[in-house]
């Protein structure tokens, strides 16, 4: 199941951060997972929230530069060896990670981990077979 | 090389005959200016009452110059010197602020200006034989109708196309065996790209020369229009409250364009003091019409930056050539001793698609040196959400301008609506460094 990342462009300017967060905040809207990439004069923060559309109506609407992009979030033991597990289905079977960031809470007592593959549907279908449990929209919502 | 001549006599006139037919035209200029509201006051400041008071060109200088806001306060009679009955026509510009400016032409004046550019398209070659396809816009802009006049004058059998359209000019060339077109570079760049869709090849037209105008470019520009149409490409300048196009003109040799100097005395002025520039040195080009009585013109800033040859061209002529319009004053930026025009960054960031329409020119002092930022609001719609494609987008922006004006520029990329616009138009450069 593929969930929806936001992509904020940031530039690099005091106090961008915090306009994000308090906006959507405003608005009532919770973030789950957040990971910030950095470069000297710009950042591109990269979101996954509950509400996914209003969140994205919402920072266009305030002239935020905001993109979405498929992402997948996976549930991984938390104990050693648990990412380990996940990373070598990916190796196993060809799934490339561009790249992948953790949630801010906690819902179980596994860890939750955003992934953003190559190819989503081939990564997906991947995860399904081998019995992987990855995260529901549903579940994002409710969390 | 044969080099063809309008008017032998007067185009290759010695210097001291040349200085005796401005004098005698600028006291008559001066007669005529005294009858304008405008310039009574102008030049009674100068202590100037009459045409007497002007004893040698040097006298020249005592006037006062005319700016291009003065003719809008002007607007509309307040520069006109004849009776209305006189006037044979009427050319105005609606000009960026909103307040146009209205140059009036007397039969006489039309006149003159049609033989000045008579002789600009003859040195160049052009013949009663020719066919001349004029792509200027007609209508206010005296680029259409003055140039229209003067290939009249030469005798071309004249298609007054105007512009746009371009599919159709391009079966027009083809259909009447176009060989000589008025034309701005950009759009001459542009119809190449068309001739395929218009199904005509180019060894289907006969094109020989084209007459670019209207807008400053490089000599490389014109270099490439010459090689992808294979024609001869000849620079030309003008502006209305000179009369038009035609003030000066590349002849055969085309380096640079003769100034008419029995129609018009240009000078070179440094823009900051109002004071000459040393000979050949680059400043604000500054010209009288010495042959325009209903709406006389008394040392009219151009704002545009140029310099006089003071070398003589091969081709025997004795008006002196001016350069290609290096830039506005209004606009130059000198960074580290180059000469920079945000018109040149614009150039480079406007066709970059993941660019919207704002840019920032920022410069500031670092130790000794002067360094430039350019900051750009991305096109949001172009976005991806990824880091490396704006990297690369912040590479491929630094390394077009790197090329295109020499220095290196700081690229950064803004949001949408970032950056400051002041009372609705943009402002476009920041100039941080400390004043002398
Ligand atoms: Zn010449």
């Amino acid at each position: 199941m593929k969930l929806t990342q936001i992509s904020v462009f940031l530039e690099n300017r005091k106090g961008r951060l915090y306009d994000v967060c308090s906006l959507l905040g405003k608005t009532g809207i919770n973030i789950r997972a957040l990971t910030i990439a950095e470069t000297e004069t710009f950042g591109v923060l990269r979101i996954v929230v509950d509400k996914s559309d209003l969140a994205i109506q919402t920072l266009r609407k305030n002239n935020f530069v905001a993109n979405l992009t498929d992402v997948v979030a996976i549930e991984v033991g938390d104990k050693p060896g648990g990412l380990a597990e996940i990373l070598k289905v990916f190796a196993d079977n060809d799934v490339n990670v561009e790249y992948m960031y953790g949630f801010v809470e906690k819902f179980s007592d596994n860890a939750l981990l955003v992934f953003r593959f190559e190819d989503t549907d081939n990564a997906t279908k991947i995860l399904a077979d081998k019995g992987v449990k990855v995260v529901t929209r549903k579940e994002i919502e409710g969390l | 090389m044969d080099v063809p001549f309008w008017n032998k006599e007067i185009e290759t006139a010695d210097r001291s005959r040349l200085e005796a037919i401005q004098l005698e035209r600028l006291r008559e200029t001066v007669g005529w200016a005294l009858k304008t509201p405008f310039y009574q006051k102008q030049l009674r400041q100068a202590k100037i009452s009459s045409a007497d008071d002007i004893r040698s060109l040097a006298d020249l200088r005592k006037i006062p110059f005319t700016t291009k806001d003065d003719l809008r306060l002007n607007f509309p009679r307040g520069l006109l010197a004849v009776d209305m009955k006189d006037v044979v026509r009427i050319h105005s510009s609606s000009g960026t602020t909103g307040i146009p400016t209205v140059i009036y032409y007397s039969k006489e004046d039309i006149d003159n200006w049609t033989d000045m550019l008579a002789r600009c398209l003859f040195s160049t070659g052009v013949t009663s034989r020719d066919v001349f396809q004029n792509m200027m816009t007609y209508g206010m802009f005296t680029g259409g109708l003055g140039m229209h006049y003067g290939a009249e004058r030469v005798g071309m059998a004249v298609i007054p196309m105007g512009g746009g359209n371009t599919k159709r000019q391009i079966k027009t060339m083809k259909d009447f065996g176009t060989t000589a077109i008025h034309v701005t570079p950009s759009y001459l760049l542009h119809i190449h790209t068309k001739l395929e869709e218009a199904e005509v090849k180019r060894e289907d037209l006969v094109l020989k020369k084209a007459f670019t105008g209207a807008e400053p470019h490089s000599e490389d520009i014109r270099k490439k229009i010459e090689r992808i149409w294979n024609i001869d490409a000849y620079n030309s300048y003008g502006l209305s409250e000179l009369n038009g196009p035609g003030v000066a003109f590349e002849c055969v040799y085309k380096n640079d364009m003769h100034l008419w100097e029995d129609g018009y005395i240009v000078e070179i002025i440094d823009p900051d003091t109002g004071e000459p520039v040393r000979d050949g040195d680059s400043g604000e080009v500054v010209l009288t019409n010495l042959i325009r009585r209903a709406t006389p013109m008394l040392r009219y800033r151009t704002r545009d930056l140029a310099y006089l040859h003071t070398d003589p061209c091969p081709c025997g002529r004795t008006h002196r050539r001016l350069s290609r319009i290096m830039g506005r004053t209004d606009d130059m930026l000198i960074i580290n001793g180059i000469n920079l025009f945000p018109s040149q960054i614009e150039e480079v960031v406007m066709r970059i698609p993941e660019v919207a329409t704002n840019y920032i020119i920022q410069v500031e002092k670092r130790g000794d040196l002067d360094h430039l930022t350019v900051k750009v609001e991305i096109y949001p719609k172009l976005f991806l959400g990824d880091p490396s494609q704006l990297e690369a987008l912040k590479g491929r922006i630094t390394e077009e301008l790197r090329s295109a004006i020499i220095l290196h520029p700081t690229v950064e990329l803004h949001e949408p609506n970032s950056l400051p616009v002041s009372e609705g138009k943009a402002k476009r450069v920041i100039d941080l460094r400390p004043k002398e």
